[in-house]
């Protein structure tokens, strides 16, 4: 475990309620420098709100979210809504929250492969540019803590293992913590520290590497080769029974799980993972 | 030179012009056209407040719209209501209530028509006064906020992430909406302020190749259909805020014509490369 002075963020059973309901509750978690931390989980599972309050956007109904004071934060949200009204070419919006010299710009842009979409309009992007454009603006401002929110979003299979392969290299040369979001259940980056699986609370954490090695989750996951690819590790503390019910790691069993929890989640995802290796296979 | 009641028209006119652009651009790139319609509709309850109580009209309007874009930008926040909802909700009443009002106050004559639409007539040395250091104000304190406010136009998430506290930038915007409502009334009138704020933006938007051009065009485009407005309404006597709209929007028609675009190409070429 690191430090607790090296932290970058820090969220101490931080949980979110709307309307009554919880988001996401009973959130721990931290990022320090040079850490890549990823939260999956299935739609709805609070990733997004989870990383709002990392970022200070939502303050937490309960817990705490801290940051280190005068950390510079760098957000990638996951799309940008911008009105056909409004010209916005990239090398204006590498500028949107702090001034860069034309020089700066190319150089993040380059970083990115995207050096020669400068003078596009950002309306007129695919979504694989985008997502560079917006990494390159993120980078630009030399952050401390990275916030990515679906990076790959809208981004073919090998742009997808490009974008994490840079991930990966713009944490080695930056050192500066990532916090990223995957609603992508069997592609986690190999190079992540720490994988959360959100579903609504925190369902199990662990690294990637170990579970690798893990003949059950070679199954479940399929054994892809490339490197850029790993899957999380689970460390469940119950299991979910056929008829609904939960049996926890101590024996019993109870009809739901506690907290607001409603996980459908791996069920979900194994399917939808054993029908991609039968595509595939 | 100001004894001449259309030189007051023209420069007030002009004067809100230049300011209106530039915050008009804000008010679409943020599709907020009905929050800015149901500030200019309660206008007029600022116009009957400032009648009862007997102080000046502009000061009135002003202090009821700054009030009343508080109480929307409060209930916005507490999602009780759709903002389409809550907005065109807000934007009728407070026209109704307003012309109640007006029409209790039986001991006072007002031109109601100059109140809906403008009137040439009316402005006085006071009024182009209030315009040229209300609209200096709005848009020395728009120079101050806008990298902020820009970017929490394209992603307020990404602006709050990044430590730019959106929630106050979009207030002070919100404030200067309503002053600029304030000083426009007496030209366009209540009921079409806000095409003089849009109209000439979304003008605009087909010469611009980056959000700072696009503001400087509207306000060039708003001052040049204040002018042509301004002179229909004196030869064919028409009221001047209608005039106004329909110079604005001749504007816009003439941009759409395909020729003016390759105009927009070059400058889009030529600029560019510029941040």
């Amino acid at each position: 475990m690191t430090n607790s002075d090296t932290r970058l963020v820090q969220l101490d059973r931080a949980g979110i309620r709307k309307g009554g309901d919880w988001l996401v509750r009973g959130v721990d978690l931290s990022v320090s420098p040079g850490e890549i931390v990823t939260l999956i989980g299935p739609n709805g599972s609070g990733k997004s709100t989870t990383a709002k309050m990392a970022l200070g956007i939502l303050n937490p109904s309960e817990g705490r979210a801290d940051r280190k004071p005068g950390l510079t934060v760098s957000y990638v949200p996951q799309k940008l809504a911008i009105d056909w009204t409004l010209p916005l070419t990239v090398a204006r919006f590498m500028r949107l929250t702090n001034s860069l010299s034309d020089a700066e710009c190319r150089a993040a842009l380059a970083r990115t492969g995207a050096e020669r979409l400068m003078t596009s309009q950002m309306r007129t992007l695919s979504g694989g540019e985008m997502q560079r454009v917006m990494l390159a603006r993120a980078i630009a401002r030399n952050p401390g803590l990275l916030v990515l929110d679906e990076p790959v979003q809208g981004v073919d299979y090998a742009g997808e293992i490009a974008i994490y392969d840079l991930i990966s290299e713009i944490r080695k040369t930056l050192g500066c913590g990532i916090l990223m979001i995957s609603h992508d259940l069997h592609v986690v980056m190999a190079a992540a520290d720490q994988v959360i699986c959100l579903n609504g609370h925190v369902c199990c954490r662990g690294t990637p590497s170990d579970v690798s090695r893990d003949d059950r989750y070679h199954a479940l996951f399929g054994n892809r080769r490339n490197a850029a690819i790993a899957v999380y590790e689970h460390h469940h503390d119950h299991v979910h029974l056929p008829d609904g019910k939960v049996r926890h790691a101590d024996g019993s069993e109870c009809s739901s799980c506690s907290g607001e929890h409603h996980h459908p989640s791996h069920g979900d995802a194994s399917a939808e993972k054993e029908g991609g290796i039968r595509n595939a296979g | 030179m100001l004894d001449d009641f259309f030189t007051r028209a023209l420069i007030a006119g002009i004067g809100v012009a230049l300011v209106a652009g530039p915050l008009g651009c804000f008010i679409i790139w943020r599709r907020m056209a009905y929050f800015g319609d149901t500030l200019s509709h309660a206008a007029l309850l600022g116009v009957a407040l400032s009648l009862l109580l007997n102080v000046n009209t502009t000061l009135a309007v002003g202090a009821v719209s700054i009030l009343l874009a508080i109480v929307l930008m409060a209930l916005r926040r507490s999602d009780t209501l759709s903002s389409d909802a809550l907005l065109g909700l807000l934007s009728h009443s407070a026209l109704a209530l307003g012309l109640v009002c007006l029409a209790f106050m039986t001991w006072v004559r007002v031109d109601l028509l100059g109140l809906l639409f403008g009137d040439i007539l009316a402005v006085t040395p006071l009024d182009i006064a209030m315009i040229y250091g209300g609209g200096a104000l709005v848009l020395a304190v728009l120079v101050i906020i806008w990298r902020r406010l820009f970017a929490a136009t394209v992603s307020p998430d990404l602006a709050a992430g990044e430590g730019l506290k959106p929630e106050h930038t979009e207030l002070i915007f919100t404030l200067l909406t309503a002053i600029v409502i304030a000083i426009s009334l007496k030209i366009i009138g209540a009921l079409l302020i806000t095409a003089l704020l849009i109209i000439p933006a979304a003008t605009a938007r087909r010469f611009s190749a980056s959000p700072e051009q696009m503001a400087v065009i509207a306000a060039l485009i708003g001052a040049a259909a204040v002018v042509g407005g301004l002179y229909s309404s004196l030869n064919y006597d028409t009221p001047s805020g209608p005039s106004i709209v329909v110079a604005a929007m001749a504007l816009f028609v003439v941009s759409l014509v395909p020729g003016v675009q390759i105009v927009r190409r070059v400058t889009s070429s030529t600029k560019g490369d510029r941040p």
